[in-house]
């Protein structure tokens, strides 16, 4: 590669990440900002932040978000990997195919429909059969379980493809029980997926403004929602705050996740 | 009893120790094994040898239990084992991949069988540290398998697959990822495991040479069937036919027309050149076409003509490869063929004149009895 062509290269790669990041970066900036006006600098201060933690409404938000996510993460996991299981180990049953680009599906289906379809299903299961009585972190959770344990899957499902089923068989051989194989050599190698799936769902959940308004009811504000609905009455210094902290908490997550998966890879090339 | 002959095939009607009777396995509309019947007795170490794809590896995996047959059976020690599982049968594989546990130890993965079969913990670790020794890695029991180099872990892997005593083992290719001189080595190591434990070995390999210096007997399979079945030497000595004598070792094949008969020798005619030579033969007809084949080292080469020998030829050398303790020699012959000869270098090739050089002319000589006639 040329010197001239490889220098044009990096100055596009610096104009995107410029275009991405320097908004969040001004954000995070103007969240210290003292002033009470968003866009004039009033030099540095954390009162916002202190604003924020005295809010009630800011803690019940958070307080929901988080069950919500964990809920959901922890039930994307389960189910996320008996379906990407299924998806790699069985061997052809009839409409594997089918199934294996359902699972996909929610990954490039707009939200709006996720979140519209789901409002449907949940109001005709209540006028069928009484459930859900109402609407709030039960239906937040399941929503959320259903994109999330796509991702769960594919991550699961990927990991498997990768491997063969040398190690599976090696233990069938030597007298483990299918069962017994399951839990001795296929979770553990599956562990650090299922950790990562887990972070990208906890993440998903709590990014999730869309589906959640969609499938909410009366008294369930998540933290996204609160967000939203303030900066409706205004740009406020203690939303930047709130979202600085927002941020953090997901690069956190997904960092660790790329992390681990990452490491797993190295792991795999090692074996080879 | 005949089970106590070191030879139990050569005898009539001993008892097998793992029969395989009109075995086959269908993928879709591909066969991948077609119809094969094999005995193989107790003590056994039962060379797989064919080119890649021929079935091999699906053949072994039956006996393993992974792969349902599509038709046939197989019983081991007496027990009809079609279509039991793997984890109940009393056989245990060694993985072409090894295909160790790469979250446990060494020692944890040579355990992992025994513990499965709810032996108690001192026993357990008394075997463990028993295998760890036998096949020498008892200061690595402690390692994960990604610490230890190519050929430990293949050690590994044999010893975790010995230590439950199977009655048959397994070997998927068992040295193909190891260097020629640790190939060597195993090799030996595993003929004297086999010596020393009784277990029966059943060794997938394409690697003509080890099946040689391994097996007992050597079915040689191609495109999912066994085209022959025998002792190493017998297969060398009397292939059945052409592609077998050009797969194990190398073989001149000359196509010829059998001119008489008297008693255990016949003349033959060469197709091409209709020079005769004489061969021995005791199932031939006058008329038949057979091709006439001879190993490249039992044809004997030299610049002096070669009197003593039944058959003669005279000719030129087109190629020499020189390979250490033997070279090999193509030599462009009067009949027309190429024909390939190799020699002991027993003389140091110093003085210039004594070695054979290319474009010489040289005399190749055999004998009625080295050469064989194969139908096809
Ligand atoms: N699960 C499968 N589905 C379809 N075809 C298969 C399957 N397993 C094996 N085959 C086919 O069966 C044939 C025999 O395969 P096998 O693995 O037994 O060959 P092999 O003799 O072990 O070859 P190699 O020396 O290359 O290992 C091959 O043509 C292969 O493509
Ligand atoms: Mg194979």
């Amino acid at each position: 590669m040329t010197g001239k062509r490889s220098r044009f290269l990096l100055t596009m790669l610096c104009f995107g990440m410029a275009f991405l990041y320097i908004p969040i970066i001004l954000m995070m900036i103007y969240s210290f900002n003292y002033s009470k006006l968003v866009p004039v600098w009033g030099g540095f201060s954390t009162r916002w932040y202190t604003t924020l933690f005295q809010s009630e409404e800011v803690w019940a938000a958070t307080s929901l978000s988080l069950k919500i996510a964990v809920m959901n993460a922890t039930f994307a996991v389960m189910l996320g990997t008996l379906a990407g299981l299924a998806l790699a180990r069985i061997h052809r049953f009839r409409g594997r195919t089918l199934f294996t680009g359902m699972i996909s599906a929610p990954l490039v289906m707009p939200e709006v429909i996720t979140g519209l379809s789901l409002l449907l299903l949940f109001i005709t299961l209540n006028q069928m059969i009484g459930w859900p009585a109402s609407r709030g972190i039960t239906t937040i959770t399941i929503a959320h379980i259903t994109f999330s344990m796509a991702y769960v899957a594919i991550i699961i499902q990927s990991r498997l493809a990768g491997t063969g089923q040398d190690l599976e068989e090696a233990a069938l051989d030597l007298g483990a029980k299918p069962f017994r194989v399951l839990w001795d050599i296929t979770l553990p190698q599956l562990a650090p997926g299922m950790v990562a799936g887990w972070l990208l769902s906890f993440t998903l959940s709590l990014d999730d403004l869309v589906i959640a308004s969609f499938v909410t009811g009366p008294g369930a504000t998540t933290l996204p929602m609160l967000i939203y609905s303030r900066i409706r009455l205004g740009l406020r210094p203690d939303i930047n705050a709130l979202a600085t902290i927002i941020i953090l908490v997901v690069t956190i997550g997904v960092l660790l996740a790329g992390w681990i998966m990452l490491r797993q890879q190295k792991q795999l090339a090692n074996r080879q | 009893m005949t089970q106590d002959s070191p030879y139990p095939w050569r005898e009539e009607g001993a008892t097998p120790f793992i029969k395989i009777e009109g075995l086959s396995k269908r993928f879709g509309s591909f066969t991948a094994v077609d119809d094969v019947s094999l005995d193989i007795f107790k003590g056994e170490l039962f060379g797989l040898l064919g080119g890649s794809g021929c079935g091999k590896t699906t053949l072994l995996r039956m006996l393993a239990g992974f792969e349902t047959p599509t038709s046939g059976s197989i019983f081991i020690d007496g027990a009809d084992m079609t279509h039991v599982p793997p984890y109940e049968r009393p056989v245990n594989m060694m993985f072409q991949s090894y295909a160790l546990f790469p979250h446990m130890s060494v020692e944890k993965n040579i355990a992992y069988g025994l513990k499965r079969d709810g032996v108690n913990r001192s026993e357990i670790s008394d075997r463990v540290a028993e295998m760890l020794k036998m096949v020498e890695l008892s200061e690595f029991g402690r390692r994960k398998p990604s610490q230890l180099s190519g050929g430990q872990r293949q050690r590994v892997a044999l010893a975790r697959a010995l230590v439950k005593r199977p009655k048959v083992l397994l070997l998927d290719e068992p040295l193909a990822a190891l260097d020629k001189r640790l190939r060597e080595q195993t090799q030996f190591e595993l003929m004297n495991i086999q010596d020393q434990l009784g277990v029966t070995f059943v060794v997938v390999t394409h690697d003509q040479e080890e099946a040689m210096t391994l097996s007992t007997r050597i079915a040689v399979m191609d495109a999912g069937r066994f085209i022959q079945i025998g002792e190493p030497a017998e297969i060398y000595e009397n292939p059945a036919s052409s592609f077998i004598a050009n797969f194990i070792g190398s073989a001149n094949l000359l196509p010829a027309k059998i001119l008489e008969r008297h008693g255990g020798v016949a003349v033959l005619e060469h197709s091409g050149s209709k020079r005769q030579f004489k061969v021995a033969t005791d199932s031939t007809q006058v008329g038949d076409t057979p091709t006439l084949a001879i190993r490249p080292e039992k044809i004997l080469i030299d610049k002096a003509p070669l009197n003593q020998c039944d058959n003669q030829l005279q000719g030129t050398v087109r190629e020499v490869a020189y390979l250490g303790k033997i070279s090999t020699y193509r030599v462009e012959t009067d009949i027309g063929e190429i024909i390939e000869v190799t020699a002991p270098n027993q003389v140091r090739p110093t003085g210039v004149g004594h070695k054979i050089d290319w474009d010489d002319s040289v005399h190749l000589g055999w004998n009625a009895d080295s050469a064989v006639l194969l139908a096809e």
